[in-house]
């Protein structure tokens, strides 16, 4: 039996699918219907009543939005019964909708202000009060005007179907119904700036962007988010040469409708107080501002004195994963091109026993939109909804629909997805843990064990738990093995690696990695690690990762974007390296108090949507964008600073004219590379016992400057400082009171820690965060904590 | 009376006999739709809890049945027969929709609160009646105008008829 039905609209015959809604095929047609509380991407509700349409043989009007079509159907959707029954409804809108229009935000880009221009009256008819409400405060991002709102339950239905959390309701009934969340706080959401698009009115509105501008006075330009792997498809909105907003831009493949409450407010971090607007130069101790060409060519000359005296592996080159693929091109141009091989841009990461056995770049291992296709998935190490929002989104539509999703993680981190399987262990346990999920497999999987993988699972204890993720994972017609940040910064992350191949090889499941940063992808194919050359090609020569870099400190080091104080997996041991270093030249936006310190040359950068470039996201996806806003004062776009070094310092092959050009070279590089992954006879494991573990997560608001320097994002609840989070029993067992401040030692630092009892940590371990204010002296991310004194 | 106990950090626990009460609307529903039983839940704990209901119970009652507390508010806050703060024993509803007010109905609702000295949507200092806002339509229209006090039907009302009641159930409550 077909599935088609023939309908039509307007006198237009039109193919229609059974069981699907008038509005969608008119929509899919181009036939425009008005409407408020209809979204393609949520529920049908039918509440607002905007899309009324004739349709033939039915009585009165219907709505278009909850009407699905029949065959032979006809609709009129301009019939003058269809007109009278769209101006009617509007006419009762704007009963209670204020006429402040001049003083709205949304004015200028308001479907209701839009809508009411072909369907309103010219003068209203009701001459009775308004009602007035009261707006609740949503916290620092989204402001509210509720007098305004139509009660369409976008908002409603967005926080309860998609982001998985529903804290927004309709309280109240008939003309007392608000929107609310009834008990006031702000919103917790991840996700919540998009209810900002969602609304139709002005209702809800950006809190940081209130009154800042009007939506005619902007320019729009095409971005890409900064922050995560997903790559969000943006529009970054400027008013003369200074970002006002971003808001998403529409892309089915990669971030759908929406955006992450990091990628649209993280702007608001461009004009900290601490912006680097012109060269600075270390002079007697003290940092002077410079102009750039004095500034360029001390850090030049400053540099080759280094090689000269020390040879060219006393030179750390460290850059941001979150950097386009142009600038990590030319920064690992600059290093090997100074005889160099220390370029590194994984700085979160705990080891690197893996790297040879390293795909091209690291990726999800399928397309974006097939992760909501999944039927079965293992988290290793992974709070996926806080460290890529929009790919957590994804994965809750799979579980949502039945996937079984099993989690092996310090922490039991709280997900908006039914999970199947919960292993919550310490870290050495993760690894224990999921070579007792390979060794089951072994069994029953004709796959040859790689020898390394071999003397993982060699002895391991399968117990009921481990077998039932393994059995999970063998069924599923499509797997999928998650590594995320915190298996990254786990010091065995080699071990976890290439169990996690192993298990998703034999179990016929996708490998996903997902580390750190926008461009994590992008740094692998433009060589901007330390065992491997542009496209994945054999590096010459081989140097120190990011962590030796900083645990074997280097006589000078180019910092490209990166804070070490808090984006380097041991701080304490990065603190020692810089503070004595005879050469730091920070290429940043921002020169944070600890960069202060350590700089002797300080460049100032473009920042996001300054600069144009590239980012290759978890999709393998190249992205390319120009710059949209005017860096501030004499900030350079980073590129064009690595030029000019490389220039100066007699490199070859520095004289590109746009970052076009570098990146064809790059892309060419990465067509005529092979598939560059080897093997790996053996790697690292967890030897040591300690009483105490410390997992120090990234929380989401910490996880590079630009986002650190975010108010509005740094005033909500998941913005964290750093604690000494452990489970009830462990408390028990230190003798450790909850809210008592205790001095913890690692690595040779202290610090001084407030106990927090948190039941979601693992037994053994204490969750301290990293990149975060108070653990800035700590050492590594990952390691034995000590307890100094109570 | 009593619904719940204390749980600490402004949560509460409902009481054994609260949640086998609950747990017997609960066995009426498939075991997916637990949460069918939030209506017959609330009345419950409002009965328990001398006829209001208070945040920390919406809470238990949410932890209870698997649901996101807001979703329980929108519930509590929508029926009229469920309160969110602490109202008079009796309950008096008016209507003055169409065929109660064509009747007369603003002018018992008037005559009501000059009589408590209260206006709509409040209850009585001493606590003896709550005089409910907008409570319509209360499907009475063949005795319009028509009130009702703790689920009990008056119609064809006038002022006089209203003192009546009121006089009789003061006699009554002693």
């Amino acid at each position: 039996m077909s599935d088609e039905v023939t309908i039509e609209i307007d006198g237009r015959p039109l193919k229609a699918r059974k069981g699907q809604m008038l509005i969608e095929v008119a929509d899919a047609h181009g036939i425009r219907i008005p409407r408020f509380c209809y979204h393609p991407k949520l529920s049908v509700a039918a509440n607002c009543r905007m899309c009324l349409v004739e349709v033939e043989k039915a009585p009165k009007a219907l709505p278009a939005c909850a009407t699905p079509v029949a065959d032979g159907m006809k609709v009129y959707t301009r019939s003058p019964k269809a007109l009278a029954a769209q101006k009617a409804t509007m006419e009762f809108l704007l009963i209670n909708h204020p006429l402040d229009c001049p003083i709205c935000d949304q004015g200028g880009e308001c479907e209701l202000q839009d809508l009411a221009l072909g369907y309103g009256r010219d003068v209203s008819r009701f001459a009775e009060r308004k009602r007035v409400v009261a707006d609740p405060d949503l916290g620092p991002l989204v402001a509210t005007d509720m007098t305004r709102c139509i009660h369409c339950t976008r908002c409603v239905r967005f926080g309860e179907e998609i982001a998985g959390v529903k804290e927004l309701g309709a309280v109240g009934r008939g003309e007392h119904m608000r929107i609310t969340t009834y008990v006031p706080h702000p919103l917790r959401s991840e996700l919540s700036g998009n209810v900002i698009d969602l609304c139709p009115v002005g209702a809800l509105t950006s809190k940081p962007f209130r009154f800042r501008a009007r939506p005619w006075e902007l320019i729009q330009h095409e971005g890409v988010a900064p922050h995560d792997a997903v790559g969000s498809n943006i529009h970054i909105h400027t008013l003369r040469g200074r970002v006002m907003r971003v808001v998403p831009h529409d892309n089915e493949e990669v971030n759908e409708t929406w955006l992450s409450d990091r990628d649209r407010f993280s702007y608001e971090g461009l004009y900290g107080p601490d912006r680097l607007e012109r060269p600075l130069l270390r002079e007697g101790g003290v940092l002077q501002e410079a102009d750039w060409e004095l500034a360029l060519e001390r850090a030049a000359a400053r540099l080759r004195e280094v090689v000269a005296a020390h040879g060219p592996d006393a030179v750390g080159v460290l850059v941001s994963p979150s950097a386009t693929v142009e600038e990590l091109y030319l920064a690992q141009k600059l290093a090997r091109g100074l005889g160099s091989g220390n370029v590194d841009h994984r700085l979160r990461q705990g080891d690197f026993g893996a790297d040879p056995a390293m795909g091209r770049a690291p990726g999800l291992g399928m397309r974006i939109p097939e992760l909501e296709r999944v039927d079965a998935a293992l988290l290793v190490g992974s709070d996926i909804r806080m460290d890529q929002p929009l790919l957590g989104l994804r994965l809750r539509k799979a579980g949502m629909r039945g996937a079984e999703i099993a989690v092996l993680n310090p922490v039991d981190y709280e997900f908006y997805f039914p999970v199947a399987h919960r292993l919550i262990t310490d870290p050495p346990g993760m690894v224990r843990a999921l070579a007792a999920i390979a060794a089951d497999l072994v069994r029953h999987s004709d796959i040859a064990v790689p020898p390394a993988v071999a003397g993982l699972v060699e002895g391991a204890r399968v117990e009921e738990a481990h077998a039932a993720v393994a059995h999970t994972l063998r069924r599923a017609g499509r797997g999928l093995v998650v590594l995320g940040a915190q298996a990254h910064a786990s010091p065995w992350f080699g071990a976890l690696r290439l169990l996690a191949g192993y298990v998703a090889a034999a179990s016929g499941a996708a490998l996903a990695e997902l580390p750190f940063g926008a461009n994590a992808a992008g740094a692998w194919l433009a060589g901007a690690v330390p065992h491997r050359g542009p496209g994945g090609a054999p590096a010459q020569p081989a140097g120190l990762d990011a962590r030796a870099m900083l645990e074997r400190p280097r006589r000078a080091y180019v910092l490209l974007g990166v804070e070490p104080e808090r984006d380097a997996w041991n701080p304490a041991a990065a603190a020692r390296a810089l503070g004595e270093a005879e050469l730091v030249i920070q290429i940043a936006p921002w020169l944070s108090e600890a960069g202060r310190r350590w700089a002797h040359v300080a460049l100032p950068a473009a920042a996001f949507a300054e600069t144009s470039g590239t980012f290759v996201n978890a999709d393998g996806r190249w992205q390319s964008f120009e710059g949209a806003a005017r860096p501030p004062g004499e900030a350079r776009p980073a590129w064009k600073i690595l030029r000019v070094l490389g220039t100066l310092l007699d490199l070859e092959g520095f004289g590109y004219e746009d970052p076009d050009e570098i990146r064809r070279e790059v892309r060419a590089a990465v067509e005529a590379a092979p598939d560059p992954a080897g093997t790996v006879a053996a790697v690292a494991l967890p030897e040591t016992a300690a009483s105490l573990w410390r997992v120090g997560d990234v929380p989401i608001y910490a996880v590079d400057p630009l986002v650190r320097r975010s108010r509005p994002l740094q005033e909500t609840p998941l913005a964290v400082e750093a604690a000494l989070r452990v489970a009830p029993a462990t408390a028990a067992r230190l003798g450790l009171a909850a809210g008592a401040r205790v001095r913890v030692r690692q690595d040779g630092t202290q610090a001084e820690l407030e106990v927090v009892l948190d039941r979601r940590v693992a037994e053994g371990c204490a969750l301290v965060h990293a990149g975060v204010p108070g653990s800035e002296g700590l050492g590594p991310a990952v390691g034995p904590l000590e307890i100094v004194a109570g | 009376m009593s619904a719940a106990r204390d749980a600490g950090a402004g949560r509460v626990v409902l009481d054994e006999k609260v949640r086998a009460e609950i747990d017997d609307w609960v066995r009426r529903y498939p075991p997916e739709r637990r949460r069918s039983a939030v209506l017959a839940a609330l009345r419950i704990v409002q009965h328990h809890n001398g006829g209001y209901l208070t945040v920390p119970l919406m809470d238990a009652v949410a932890e209870y049945l698997d649901l996101e507390p807001i979703s329980v508010y929108e519930v509590a806050t929508f029926y009229s027969m469920l309160e969110t703060r602490p109202v008079g024993r009796h309950h008096i509803s008016v209507c003055t929709n169409v065929s109660c007010m064509l009747r007369g109905g603003e002018e018992i609702l008037a005559h009501l609160e000059r009589r408590l000295g209260i206006k709509a949507g409040e209850s009585t200092p001493d606590g003896r009646y709550y005089l409910k806002r907008e409570e319509e339509c209360l499907a009475a229209c063949c005795g319009a105008p028509a009130m009702q006090i703790d689920h009990v039907y008056y119609e064809n009302l006038t002022p006089e008829k209203v003192d009546e009641i009121l006089d009789r159930l003061e006699r009554d409550d002693g």
